[in-house]
This record gives structure tokens, sequence and C-alpha cells, in this order.
């Protein structure tokens, strides 16, 4: 399969991406790494008459900085980048354990974290990652602004970038040191998109409770959403069983997941509530949370 | 997903910034190649197609299946990284060090991987072998002691469907252990 024809610039700076943007529009696309616009390209879903590739680009927008309060990550950091790096290891742990389930070793060679999330896919990861962090992400138009992942969304393969306007930054505020977290990806075969996929952060108060939590579900509506309700009903609570059942239940209230290939909307619902919990058992334990499990749980 | 204006790509002014053909300098197992090719060429097709090494294979063409995985040195970092070439454009390894299932055997000695696979009887067809035993280098260039678990995790990106994986992870553990010792990387 070969992608329709088109003409190809690889500009050396922001300036001229969005140069040629302005002057382009919607008949460009930008080339990051490609992993889902080359798949997208060869069967003819899109069919850009202009390619704007960014690869002169990854020297200034590929890296990861420990900025003390955040860290800040190029758009153009592959996903195995964000695997591997030790500031994030260290600072916000759920990351690589995301990127690891992206795709697959190549693709995770290849793929940007910036070019996923312009891309939007209802069914990607850092999405909703991104969502339980607070992140936000920089945007570079004729002017530069900074949108919250939580507006950044706006629906399958849909964002709030215009089609002048290039991704440059994504900013992760760090987790309080002793949060706990988890990442629960369910894939119906290795490598493939999610069925549905949760992350979860938990802060404890040091007494044995909850202080916040975080819990962003993907895969099962048109974008990923934090479930709020959940989130409440776990602040200040000494976690049990039967508590977790709830905010399980509740967390999967707002999903409206669609009946395909990798399952019913039935059955992603009650996925979603499995999920949920399962994220939030780990992310409690790791926040040094004991679940009080009932006898007959 | 957007529906784009399809169709060919506009002419005059609309494309004067972009090339209609892109110049490709690459060496792949260590000898030189340049070429002005379509930028729509993939670099599966200029490795098999223009170059003329065809022991890079394409299975499913859709990134699925890792049979036309290859190692590119250079993109981030400083090491060598599998990427599957279906799903590059050839002009995305413009400047760049390929090295093929062509480069691995050194003075007509096969690398410890192409050794491993024939002697734990690592394939059948054999179709996915040169996608399988690059996505394996790349990986133990990474992790030259992983698990079986790792091994797993590190082929995912590759399919085989004469349902050989268990020879294939014995294959690999021998090589990683083989290379370990007598300190073999490319």
């Amino acid at each position: 399969m070969y992608p329709r024809k088109f003409s190809y610039v690889a500009p050396n700076s922001v300036g001229e991406v969005l140069r040629l943007l302005r002057r382009y529009g919607d008949e460009a696309k930008l080339l990051a790494g490609g992993q889902s616009l080359i798949p997208m390209m060869k069967l003819r879903i899109v069919g850009p008459s202009v390619v704007i590739d960014l690869k002169n680009l990854k020297g200034r927008l590929a890296y990861i900085k420990d900025g003390g309060r955040a860290v800040r990550i190029g758009a153009l950091t592959t996903h195995a980048e964000v695997e591997l790096s030790e500031t994030l290891r260290r600072e916000v742990p759920l990351l690589p354990e995301v990127a690891k389930w992206v795709g697959d070793m190549q693709i995770r060679n290849m793929g940007t974290l910036g070019g996923s999330l312009a891309h939007s896919d209802p069914a990607a990861d850092w999405p909703v990652a991104m969502l339980a962090l607070d992140a936000s992400v920089t945007v570079q138009g004729q002017r530069r602004r900074v949108v919250p992942v939580s507006r950044f969304h706006r629906g399958p393969f849909t964002t709030a970038l215009k089609p002048t306007e290039l991704l440059t930054e994504i900013t992760v505020p760090k987790p309080p040191k002793g949060h706990g977290w988890s990442w629960k990806k369910f894939e119906r075969k290795a490598g493939d998109f999610a069925t549905v996929n949760v992350a979860a952060i938990v802060v404890p108060d040091g007494q044995g409770r909850v202080k916040s939590a975080s819990i962003a579900v993907g895969s099962v509506s048109s974008v990923p959403y934090r479930a709020a309700r959940a989130e409440r009903m776990l602040r200040g609570k000494r976690p049990d069983a039967e508590l977790l059942n709830g905010v399980a239940e509740a967390a999967a209230e707002p999903a409206q997941p669609t009946s395909d290939l990798r399952g019913s909307a039935e059955y992603k619902k009650w996925l979603t509530r499995v999920m949920v919990r399962r994220a939030l058992e780990e992310a409690l334990s790791r926040a040094g949370l004991s679940v009080e499990v009932a006898q007959h749980a | 997903m957007p529906r784009r204006r399809v169709g060919g790509p506009r002419s005059g002014a609309a494309v004067e910034a972009g090339q209609e053909t892109v110049p490709v300098r690459v060496k792949i197992n260590g000898v030189e190649y340049s070429h002005n090719v379509e930028p729509r060429l993939l670099l599966v097709h200029y490795i098999r197609d223009v170059v003329g090494l065809t022991g890079t294979h394409v299975g499913c063409d859709t990134s699925h299946c890792g049979a036309c995985t290859v190692l590119i040195k250079g993109l981030w970092g400083d090491g060598w990284l599998a990427v599957k070439s279906c799903t590059l454009l050839a002009t995305q390894a413009d400047g760049k060090e390929i090295l093929t299932i062509e480069g691995l055997a050194k003075n007509g000695e096969l690398h410890p991987l192409q050794r491993a696979f024939w002697e734990n009887h690592g394939l059948q067809c054999g179709f996915c072998t040169p996608g399988m035993i690059m996505a394996a280098l790349g990986f133990l260039l990474r992790n030259p002691s992983p698990s079986r678990e790792e091994i797993k995790w590190g082929i995912s990106g590759n399919l085989c469907r004469c349902t050989g994986y268990v020879n294939i992870i014995k294959s690999i553990e021998a090589a990683a252990k083989e290379m370990r010792e007598k300190g073999t990387a490319i």
C-alpha cells in the first residue's frame, strides 16, 4: 500500500513550520514519528497534499526536563524515551509504565508523545494518563498558549489545536512524594489499542486516609474523562472493599462505550468497573494504604 | 476520523514550498547509497526495490507483524533502534545508518542470533525470521540479560504464523547468552 502523492517539506525551525501551516492549513499534515499518520495515509484514510516533516526539530523539541514542580516534556519525545527516562521513573513513575504499553517496541522507538496527543485517538493511552496527572500542553501559533489536557481533547481525532498551531511541549505537575499510582490497560491482544484504560493517582494523608484521588478513564467514550464523583467518594476515607466497589461503579457511570470488535457495550461498561477497581487497589497499595478486604469479597 | 480532501497534490502555488522528489542518502550494512525518490516511498520499498536487499520482508503492510523490522542508528540517542520499515518514509531515514538481516553475518560467519535460530529450530517457514531477528537484536542491545517474560514483551510486535514462539524465545535466550559471553553486539 502506498500513500497518495504529496509534496514534502522538512523545515528547520518552529517559525518555518508555522509559516507553512498558515499557508497550507488543512491541506497539510504534520509528520512527527508517523506511527499513526503513515498507516492512515497508506490506508488512504487521510490524503494530505503537503506533508510537513518535523524530523529536523528533534534536537529542539525532544527533551525531558525536571523543572522543579513539574516535568516538561518536548512534543517530539518518543514513547521509548519516556519509557526509559530516569527522571520520569523517579518523579512521575506512571508515565514510563504507560509508555511500556504503547504499541510495541518498534512503534515506541518512532512514535512521539506530542504526536499521539495531537492525533487524539479515543482509545489512545497518553490522553488518559495526562488527564489523571492534570497535565497541560503548550501550543504555538501566532502566539503561545497553554491548554489543560482536560480541555485539549474535544472528540475523536479532534483537539483544541487550530490548523495553524503546533503542539510543542507537555507540562506534567509532579504528584506529591509518597503518592500511589496505577495504569491498567486491558488489551485484546499484545500491542492492541485499549478496550479500557484507566490511570489512578492516590495521595495519602499520612494517617491511613486518602487525601485526594485522581481517576481517568479512556476508550469508553468519545474523549477520556475524569471520574469526578468517584474521586470525591474517596477523599478523606479509609478505603475498604465496600467503598471501592461503590467508587468503581461511580467511575464507570459516565462511560458510554460502543459495541465493536473489542466487545459489546455492556461488557465494556462492566470491564470499566473492574479495571477502575484494580487500578485503585494497586494505587492505594503503592500509597501505603491497605485495603480491608471483606471475608467474602 | 477527519475527512480530508482526497486527490493528488494541488499543482502550482499550493505546492511550491514542497518537494516532488527528495534525496535519500543512507548507509545500509556499511554501504552508502544515494537516490532521489518520491517522498511517499516507504523505507521498506526503498530497501527492497531500489537498493535490492530483499531479506527485509513485507508481511501485513500495516505495522502489526514486524516482518519489515530493521535497525536504524541515530534517530535519537546514539544507539541502534528497531523500527518497522513499512511505517517509515524513506526520507525519514535520510542521513542515517541502517542495518538489515543481510548485514549480520560477518566474513561468512553467522551472527549468534542467526545461528541460535538455526540450532533451536526458531523458524519453520522463515518468513517472519528476518524481522524477528532484527527485533530481537534491537531488544538485546537495550537489555542484554532479559528474562523470558522480557523477551516475550520485546518481540510482541512480531508475529509468527507457524506458532513457533516457544523455539523463537529459546533461540533468543541462547543468542543472548552467547552475545554476553563473547561480547558480540552488531
